[in-house]
């Protein structure tokens, strides 16, 4: 299994954490890796609220530099997945479109996206590509007692016209590979809400308040962490968690992991081999008792 | 059919402290949406099951209810498509006061629809012969928007609305997209002055709750997202989300002779974000010397992608990109 890895920024930036628990994992499963150091940014649906063709376009070259590779892209973040699969879906639909965007790029980069490539995040090749029983197989460390709250992130769920989920409404991916660790997953009403990580900036109060009522919510129904497909909702319920308690008046101190380092965890990794020590919340007692 | 479990919201404000779920069991006839079988409920199982209906043709909007906790018109759903393992849950729409079973208050959704002032404001300086004309190209820029049956579907499960009532709400920004786009509107600058503000358009997060429960073509984030463009490229960038919008295309990009990375420049774009406003750069410092003290920061020198200056040609023909992307 070999996939052409989109690192996004978050892994290059604030959140490296990711990327390191994204190798570990990768190797422990044998699933080969060749990063794409020639992708942009995916804009975020930022570069969308500015230039639509412009956003598209510019993801259509990432897609195009992974067909040239022969390979299909293997996302790590929720938004990236969301962003890249939503031009994608848009740039097929259309031939019309597909025609502009393709003339664009052509023009500025000398590509042309053919429409083959298939872009997955690695929570869908887990599962799809993988499998879950081979997985189970390769898990080391049972995550045995620990209670996990998922957290989708918005990107990964909604509009459903550009999720790749299949009941994006009641979705089971992140509870399934939960259990499959040998953890516990917490259901809660929040796990399929917003972080408001992208307001962040505009409306912090807003946006810290949607975090904190999702913690607050794992929290109720007993979590001893919080996991995420997206590195974003990460860092909003992560680093800005002091400023959340503040808000919510309460101390929280819920540790919020990416996906792969759970995933690592159970493969045998260590706390500081995904690098938790690099999170503002840093593993409680559960999480040290689970993964020893 | 076979039997299905509905599992009702009742609440009485006289006799109730909080609304409690009352199951009622029913074989819907085939074909049967939620509404009929509300109906069905309502006729022979308890006569003071309280809901709107009227048009049972999902043209007037009333009859939005949250089936298993998701906002949809009752009479646009097929009682089938929403039983999961036997049961289907009704309850009342959200972000809005209960008044009685599956019945709201929709005063808040009324008044945010209000504040974007939905009605034409003629340009009188124009002179027109007969009818204001529009072309069908036109036309089309406004006729997702004028789909919407203001069913409050949006408004029930906005993820902003639920911590932030003061926001405007997808259904007013939609609203608002067809008035800003209609060329026969004189005011295009002034509501768009008014968007911008707080509570506003850009407070939206895209969490995209309002375009998946819309039933129509009106998809509001779609909407937010032509009004976010239509003030990016008039110019109006004096907040922090449209300084935020210019970080992005600034460190992808490039500005001013500088060559962006072809990625976000996680240190650039906060600062940026907040303009000239010092207490906003000194919000920043908490979690800034926080994510240090971990080595969380971002790298100082920005990661640069290979083949960068393809990316950075892209940006340098924004402007052609946009023109071309409007068509």
């Amino acid at each position: 299994m070999r996939y052409a890895l989109y690192t996004g920024c978050v892994a290059k930036g604030a959140g490296r954490e990711l990327l390191t628990a994204t190798t570990y994992a990768a190797e422990r499963l044998g699933i080969q890796l060749n990063e794409m150091k020639d992708a942009s940014c995916c804009g975020a649906g930022v570069v969308d609220d500015d230039n639509r063709l412009l956003a598209d376009s510019m993801n259509a070259r990432t897609f195009s530099l992974a067909e040239a590779s022969g390979l299909d892209i293997m996302t790590i973040c929720g938004t990236c997945q969301g962003v890249m699969r939503a031009a994608q879906k848009k740039i097929d639909g259309n031939p019309d479109y597909k025609a502009r965007v393709n003339a664009a790029l052509l023009k500025d980069t000398g590509r042309v996206y053919a429409g083959k490539v298939k872009i997955k995040h690695f929570y869908q090749i887990i599962h799809e590509d993988y499998g879950l029983e081979n997985l189970a197989a390769r898990v080391t460390v049972k995550l045995a007692g620990l209670k996990v709250a998922p957290f989708y992130g918005c990107y990964v769920l909604r509009p459903h016209e550009y999720s790749d989920v299949k009941v994006p409404d009641r979705p089971d991916y992140l509870e399934k590979f939960i259990e499959t660790l040998g953890a516990t997953p917490v259901d809660y009403p929040e796990k399929l809400k917003c972080c408001g990580f992208p307001i962040l900036m505009s409306n912090k109060t807003n946006s810290l308040q949607l975090s904190g009522n999702a913690i607050l919510g794992a929290i109720k129904a007993g979590a001893d962490c919080i996991v995420t497909p997206c590195p974003l909702c990460q860092l909003n319920m992560d680093s800005y968690q002091p400023e959340i308690e503040a808000i919510l008046e309460r101390k929280l101190g819920l540790p919020i992991l990416h996906y792969p380092q759970l995933l690592a965890l159970a493969l045998g990794a260590t706390l500081d081999d995904v690098k938790t020590n690099t999170h503002i919340v840093r593993p409680n007692k559960a999480l040290h008792e689970a993964s020893d | 059919m076979a039997e299905v479990r509905f599992l009702v919201s009742k609440y009485n404000s006289e006799t109730d402290a909080k609304p409690r779920l009352q199951e009622f069991r029913l074989d819907p006839p085939q074909g049967a949406t939620l509404l009929d079988c509300l109906n069905l409920i309502k006729w022979k199982l308890d006569g003071t099951l309280s809901f709107r209906m009227s048009c049972r043709s999902a043209i007037c909007g009333s009859c939005a209810v949250r089936v298993n906790g998701h906002a949809r018109l009752a009479c646009k759903t097929q009682a089938a498509d929403a039983v999961i393992d036997g049961r289907v849950t009704i309850e009342p729409l959200g972000n809005m006061t209960l008044i009685r079973d599956l019945v709201v208050d929709l005063e808040p959704f009324w008044a945010s629809v209000e504040k974007v002032r939905p009605w034409l404001v003629p340009d009188d300086s124009k002179k027109y012969e007969r009818e204001r004309l529009q072309s069908h190209h036109d036309q089309l820029k406004i006729d997702a928007a004028s789909t919407c049956i203001m069913c409050a579907s949006c408004f029930s499960d906005c993820n902003v609305m639920e911590v932030d009532p003061k926001f405007l709400g997808p259904a007013a920004l939609a609203k608002a997209q067809r008035f800003v786009f209609d060329t026969r509107d004189a005011e295009k600058w002034d509501r768009l002055e008014l968007l911008g503000q707080i509570h506003g358009m850009w407070d939206c997060t895209h969490c995209a709750e309002c375009s998946t429960r819309c039933p129509t073509d009106a998809k509001p984030l779609e909407r937010i997202t032509e009004l976010r463009r239509a003030a990016m490229a008039a110019g109006m960038t004096d907040n922090n989300a449209a300084r935020h919008v210019l970080g992005f295309r600034e460190s992808i990009g490039g500005f001013k002779g500088i060559g962006g990375s072809g990625m976000l420049n996680e240190n650039y774009l906060p600062v940026r974000s907040m303009g000239l406003s010092i207490g906003g750069i000194l919000s920043l410092i908490p979690v800034g010397l926080r994510m240090f003290a971990r080595k969380k920061n971002p790298p100082l020198i920005p990661h640069v992608i290979e083949k960068v200056g393809e990316v950075r040609k892209m940006f340098r023909r924004f402007d052609e990109y946009n023109k071309e992307g409007e068509k």
